[in-house]
């Protein structure tokens, strides 16, 4: 049930006005900070606006312009579009929140460009959630990596000049490389049809090896979904401010990229097709490595921060893995980790960005016996670690099972142990982190007893991070709008 | 009145150019209007031409020079100028380019030829006449006279720039006329077989005689591709052309670099679709097609790179133009529709971001005194407008949306694809992903400026040792230029589809 609908617009739109207002208000922090706020708020009123017409099983579509034969610029809210707009728009004001505490806290520079950027970046996350169309999906995209180059690189240093241009050779080269041509060879199999309607438009219209080299294509060229070969950027990308990568590197651009293949393999393929094609196998082995990989990779990590990235390359891959399974419980699963593991990821990049601002530490091994400075904060980042591991009470716990459905449905037996070695490499390198803060005793230094009193973070960046952390604890308890999404995709 | 259009597009820029020479004894300051006039006047009525050819009624402008009836038989016996879409659209360009052009000379040529002002006025003026005249002729003699007046002025203007540009400008001549020889032969050959120079009745005495297997037709052909090649710098034969708009005055190089070549890849769609037709051109007898287009997807790999190698902007924007122009030859020769479509797309498109990016690189040039890539040191932060023009520009050739670049890209790569040829598709993702390279260097200078501490490999000269040295945004007759320029690229992005169709619908004929 397709209904015309204006809404769409105006919530992509409503970040990109702000920008303008930013730049006015430059010399008045709070103003500024103030417009970032209402649009973030705006944003989200908008998209629960539209969230019951979405629940009755509605599609909201807008379109303007047609800026090539048969593509217009094409807003479509449908469930996944819904959900993942939801986490990113709700993120988006716990993180303006924090991003005041933390900029604030460390007087950093250019906090205007900063401001201006992420409300770009956040339109274009909504760009990418609501495109109708393949086209307009590759343009936000391109917007996205391009806007949040700047953010990227805030400092200007040496080590955020060499982390930007790692950034934008992995993402610009790859869609260029692969998704650009992808796309045109679908636009031209498909007979000029590039939209995503109910079905798949690329359904019975391709060949089995033609199939296999555009999906691959596909989820290789979304490089922002982290999967190896092309992961490297985002530990790179850490040298950005701790709000960017709490935000973009673990909720927006990063799911962007597994939303992309998300949509390529339910919106230009089809599971039923890709299924009778017989290629999602590859996908599956490429995210299998991936998962088991990084999360080796994450163990050596002695930076928090780089930790905490290679921990998202390997969630990542399990939302790709759990789409490859093709079955309607992986797909399920995906979708559910791409919310569990936002909210997860958050607060742990949250607790480090705390934790940094607080206390200057950056490295886990200074962090032993922390928790006696940081309580609050280093419960939440168990909280966070238990979700992403996997475990109940936490919302992860929900994503996980239904993954591993989804293996079972799949007949893939070897994925089912993928999934249970890689969930206790987890608790291997997040847990350590919490445990030993909270449980041990911090190294005698004897110079000075300032270690002993609690030194909490500034409020605006703490009250965030508890939100977030017990949000993963609601999640467990109510899931239900997560898996009302999820069946509009999957039914 | 209408009907009288195309001659007074040419009319008008040449009694511009008289007027400017007889002005420039007594007032040298007035040749400036007198040109921006004479050249607004052409294109407007440029403007129209394209109005009137597009509406339905009229496809193509026929208009027999002189009056002179053809004969009973159907041939031609004067000279005819043909204005279609195609042709409409491309005088358009150079019309309008050559007007904002003007409006972007109008300090820099006091500054730059000192003296020759009235000179250059005319000289500009009648490279617009020769151009126009190429674009329009329906004759095959009368084109390559136009070709050599193009030629002619263009050798001059150019040697009027600084020391280097007389030898550049001495190559360009050599070069030039071995091109414009080769095109000569070839219409000799023709005119041998056919009796006739009109397009249109060379083709059809082709048709008519079978004339198609005929070895001096097969020569004919050869010689006349490789005498366009020559002139539209098709690697390998663009030698001539990276220092020749270097070394040019800074109003030349912004107005040759966008057209002087497209003008010639326009003329070999010409001479590929109409004098020959697409029966012969792409015919399976020829070995010719599978070897232009790898030809081409050379032209576009040794031109990237070779910009990826310079440190020089201008000559870094010159290499570039060598490969779009394989752009354009291998869209041309894919042998279908959306591929000369495609090419035909991004002569404009080409023409509109080479102009925005050279007018941007010619004042950064200007105002920081130095042409190697180091001059963009900070300039986000120094020269804000003409930075964001320069982005355009240069988002425009790496080829993201909703420039034109980006368009013309898509056309190519599906022309490619439906061709099958996918070493040409390769090519141009190739393209793009160096010209991510090369821009985004410069990108992150202008953005960070230089890093302190780090040593760079740059000559001793480099005066940025002080990042505030004053730099200033240029005057607004050259920083307009530079937004008509980007305006245009965004403009053509999006109007990409409308273009398209009309384009399409025009090629469709000559393919059917």
């Amino acid at each position: 049930m397709i209904e015309f609908s204006i809404i769409p617009l105006f919530t992509w739109l409503v970040s990109l006005l702000a920008v303008p207002a930013i730049l006015l208000f430059r010399k008045r922090p709070d103003a500024r900070e103030g417009i970032t706020f209402l649009a973030a708020f705006l944003k989200l009123g908008m998209i629960f606006m539209m969230l019951p017409l979405i629940r009755e099983g509605k599609i909201l579509h807008f379109q303007f312009g047609e800026i090539l034969p048969g593509i217009p610029i094409e807003f479509r809210v449908d469930g996944l579009g819904m959900l993942f707009a939801l986490v990113a728009s709700s993120l988006w004001i716990l993180t303006t929140l924090y991003a005041v505490g933390y900029m604030r806290g460390l007087k950093e520079h250019d906090q205007t460009r900063f401001f201006a950027c992420f409300a770009i970046s956040l339109s274009a996350t909504i760009g990418v959630a609501f495109a109708g169309n393949l086209l307009t999906l590759y343009i936000f995209y391109e917007i996205l990596s391009l806007s949040t180059y700047p953010l990227v690189t805030h400092h200007g240093d040496k080590a955020a000049r060499t982390g930007g241009r790692t950034y934008l050779s992995h993402l610009l080269g790859t869609s260029i490389a692969f998704v650009l041509p992808a796309m045109i060879y679908c636009y031209w199999k498909s007979g000029a049809d590039i939209n995503f309607t109910d079905g798949a438009f690329l359904d019975g219209k391709i060949g089995s090896s033609d199939g296999l080299i555009v999906l691959l294509a596909f989820t290789l060229g979304f490089a922002k979904s982290g999967l190896m070969p092309f992961h490297s950027w985002l530990p790179n990308a850490m040298v950005a401010p701790t709000p960017v990568s709490a935000l973009l590197h673990a909720v927006a651009v990063v799911k962007v990229g597994v939303f992309c293949v998300l949509r390529v393999f339910t919106g230009v393929f089809g599971t039923d097709f890709l299924q009778k094609l017989d290629v999602g196998t590859v996908i599956t082995y490429i995210a299998a490595f991936t998962i088991i990989v990084s999360s080796l990779i994450a163990l050596t990590q002695d930076n928090l921060k780089r930790r905490l990235a290679f921990s998202t390359i390997g969630q990542l891959a399990y939302i790709v893995l759990g789409v490859s399974f093709l079955s309607s419980n992986g797909v399920t699963g995906s979708m559910m980790h791409i919310a569990m593991h936002a909210f997860g990821k958050i607060t742990l990049f949250f607790c480090a960005g705390a934790i940094f601002v607080a206390s200057g530490k950056k490295y886990i091994s200074q962090m032993v016996g922390l928790g006696r400075q940081m309580p609050i904060t280093m419960i939440a980042f168990l909280i966070g670690s238990l979700s992403i591991i996997g475990l109940p009470p936490f919302g992860g716990a929900w994503s996980k099972w239904y993954l591993f459905l989804g293996a079972l449905d799949a007949d893939q037996t070897a994925m089912a142990i993928v999934l249970v070695i890689s969930s206790l490499l987890n608790i291997a390198y997040l847990l350590p982190i919490p445990v030993n803060a909270l449980f041990r005793s911090p190294p005698q230094k004897g110079k000075k007893g300032s270690d002993a009193g609690i030194k909490e973070a500034p409020l605006a960046c703490l009250i965030p991070l508890c939100i977030t952390a017990l949000a993963g604890l609601l999640f467990f308890l109510f899931p239900g709008l997560g898996f009302e999404l999820a069946e509009l995709i999957t039914k | 009145m209408t009907e009288h259009f195309p001659i007074l597009i040419l009319l008008v820029p040449l009694f511009g150019a008289l007027i400017v020479v007889l002005l420039g004894r007594e007032r040298p300051e007035q040749c400036w209007v007198t040109s921006l006039v004479s050249l607004g006047i052409s294109s407007i009525i440029s403007l129209f031409t394209i109005i009137v050819v597009f509406s339905d009624k009229v496809q193509t402008i026929r208009y027999r020079m002189g009056g002179w009836e053809p004969e009973a038989n159907g041939y031609e016996v004067g000279i005819e100028l043909r204005v279609d879409i195609l042709a409409a659209l491309v005088v358009f360009a150079v019309t309008f380019v050559g007007f904002v052009n003007t409006i972007y000379s109008k300090t820099r040529a006091e500054a730059e030829v000192q003296g020759k002002v009235p000179f250059f006025y005319a000289l500009i003026q009648l490279l617009i006449v020769g151009l126009c005249g190429i674009v329009m002729t329906n004759d095959a003699f009368n084109l390559y006279v136009l070709i050599e007046i193009t030629s002619l002025t263009s050798y001059a203007l150019i040697a009027m720039g600084n020391r280097r540009a007389v030898l550049s400008s001495f190559n360009y001549v050599i070069m030039g006329t071995i091109g414009a020889s080769f095109y000569l032969l070839g219409v000799g050959y023709l005119y041998i077989k056919t009796g006739t120079l009109n397009i249109d009745d060379i083709r059809m005495v082709l048709g008519n005689d079978n004339l198609w297997e005929h070895q001096s037709i097969v020569v004919a052909f050869i010689f006349i591709m490789l005498g366009v090649w020559t002139k539209m710098a098709f690697f390998p034969l663009h030698g001539w052309l990276p220092n020749a708009y270097a070394y040019a005055p800074s109003m030349t190089g912004t107005f040759m670099a966008p057209l002087m070549t497209k003008v010639m890849v326009y003329v070999m769609i010409r001479v590929m679709l109409w004098l020959f037709g697409y029966e012969f051109v792409y015919s399976g007898q020829h070995v010719w097609k599978e070897l232009i287009i790898w030809m081409s997807v050379l032209a576009i790999v040794a031109g990237s790179l070779l910009a990826l190698a310079r440190t020089d902007i201008k000559k870094m924007l010159t290499y570039l133009i060598v490969a779009e122009v394989g752009y354009m030859v291998g869209g041309a020769w894919l042998g279908n529709v959306t591929g000369q479509a495609g090419a035909f797309y991004h002569i404009l498109s080409d023409a509109a971001m080479t102009f925005c990016l050279f007018i941007a690189a010619s004042i950064i040039v200007l105002r920081v005194g130095d042409s190697r890539v180091n001059a963009f040191d900070n300039l986000f932060r120094k020269m804000p407008l003409t930075m964001i023009g320069f982005t355009v520009g240069a988002l425009s050739m790496i080829g993201l949306p909703p420039t034109c670049g980006f368009f013309s890209k898509w056309y190519l790569i599906s022309g490619g694809i439906e061709a099958g040829q996918w070493e040409y598709v390769c090519a141009l993702i190739f393209s793009s992903l160096v010209n991510a390279i090369i821009f985004f260097r410069i990108f992150e200078r202008a953005y960070f400026g230089k890093i302190a501490g780090v040593k760079e490999d740059l000559s001793p000269s480099d005066s940025d040792a002080n990042p505030d040295t004053g730099i200033k945004e240029v005057p607004w007759s050259m920083l307009v230029p530079l937004f008509i320029a980007s305006g245009f690229v965004l403009l053509l992005g999006i109007m990409n589809r409308t273009l398209f169709e009309w384009i399409q619908t025009a090629l469709e004929v000559m393919n059917t």
